[in-house]
């Protein structure tokens, strides 16, 4: 069958087949732009995101089918290993924070002083490397699943690559949509609340990506992540406990 | 080669805070990879034992930093 021969009943399968893949993925990344764009301020978030989708692209025209022969065991356990050694530096940060064992960010000190810096400078800020970085590592991740995905899709029968191409540039949108709906309502929640959130979040990833990319098993494929998720929030609580304890018991010896 | 040194420092700060934090990850993740994919354990077992461990060291490390 020639592309041009392709109808809706041949095309139709591979859209929602690819769509419903790829909103999977997008959901996943979307999940820690949000995390990051909220904790660290849009800009950069964004940025990290856009960018990391634009080498996507770039990638996609100048390699096409070929992509397929790329490894993508080492892709994520390379960026799995990141995003956890980022993760659960974030995380250990947020509990010792939690448990008073650090200061809490003065953040409106920063704010005047950050602010003061970019009168002086005349410039449009400070460019945020972790925000940027994070989002960009996160949105290259899922957008190279997306793309094994559109073209494993779109490899079922001749023509279907430009149907599941436009499932996942559906799913995409969807997504971006979603982010917009939802990017609000975070902003409300306390900064210390979301760090925690953003730990346990990129910890989660990393650990499942690291697993996938050496070749462990995991329960429910990707919806151990929630599992994941619930546990890294869990054992950071408990931590906090113990460290308030190992504090007090700390200004005890210290006052006898 | 003062400025790499500085890019490389902000970029390895960016990972790593505690150094000894880090490598039991990098060990974890490391035995994990060499023991368990030869050991007789259910597979869909083997990435919850990934998550365990690497949970277990940071209640470890953040414990071990607020006794300093």
């Amino acid at each position: 069958m020639e592309p041009s021969q392709v109808t809706w009943a041949h095309a139709g399968p591979p859209i929602v087949a690819a769509f419903l893949a790829s909103l999977v993925e997008f959901v996943e990344a979307l999940t820690v732009i949000l995390a990051v764009g909220s904790v660290r301020g849009w800009r950069d978030a964004l940025s990290g995101a856009g960018v990391a989708l634009a080498v996507l692209v770039a990638i996609i025209a100048g390699l096409g089918t070929a992509l397929r022969r790329i490894p993508l065991g080492y892709v994520q356990l390379g960026v799995g290993i990141l995003l956890l050694l980022f993760g659960v530096r974030w995380l250990r940060k947020a509990i010792l924070r939690s448990a008073g064992v650090i200061p809490f960010h003065d953040e409106a000190a920063i704010f005047a002083k950050e602010t003061d810096a970019m009168q002086r400078l005349g410039g449009s800020g400070r460019w945020d490397r972790v925000a940027f970085g994070t989002t960009f590592q996160i949105m290259m991740l899922e957008g190279i699943e997306v793309v094994f995905i559109v073209i494993a899709v779109g490899a079922s029968g001749s023509g279907l690559l430009v149907p599941a191409s436009l499932g996942a540039l559906a799913a995409l949108l969807a997504v971006i949509l979603l982010g917009i709906v939802v990017h609000r309502p975070l902003a409300k929640v306390p900064e210390n609340t979301l760090k925690f959130i953003v730990g346990a979040l990129l910890s989660a990833f990393g650990s499942f990506w690291v697993g996938e990319g050496v070749g462990l098993d995991w329960p429910g494929a990707d919806w151990s992540l929630l599992g994941l998720i619930v546990w890294f929030l869990l054992m950071a609580q408990f931590a906090v406990s113990l460290c308030r304890m190992q504090s007090a018991r700390r200004a005890v010896d210290v006052g006898d | 080669m003062c400025w790499l040194r500085t890019a490389v420092l902000g970029i390895l700060g960016l990972f790593v805070d505690d150094a000894t934090f880090a490598a039991s990850i990098l060990v974890w993740v490391m035995l994990v990879v060499l023991l368990l994919r030869h050991a007789h354990i259910r597979a869909e077992f083997k990435g919850p034992i990934l998550g365990i461990g690497l949970a277990a060291i940071l209640v470890e490390s953040a414990t071990r930093r607020a006794r300093k």
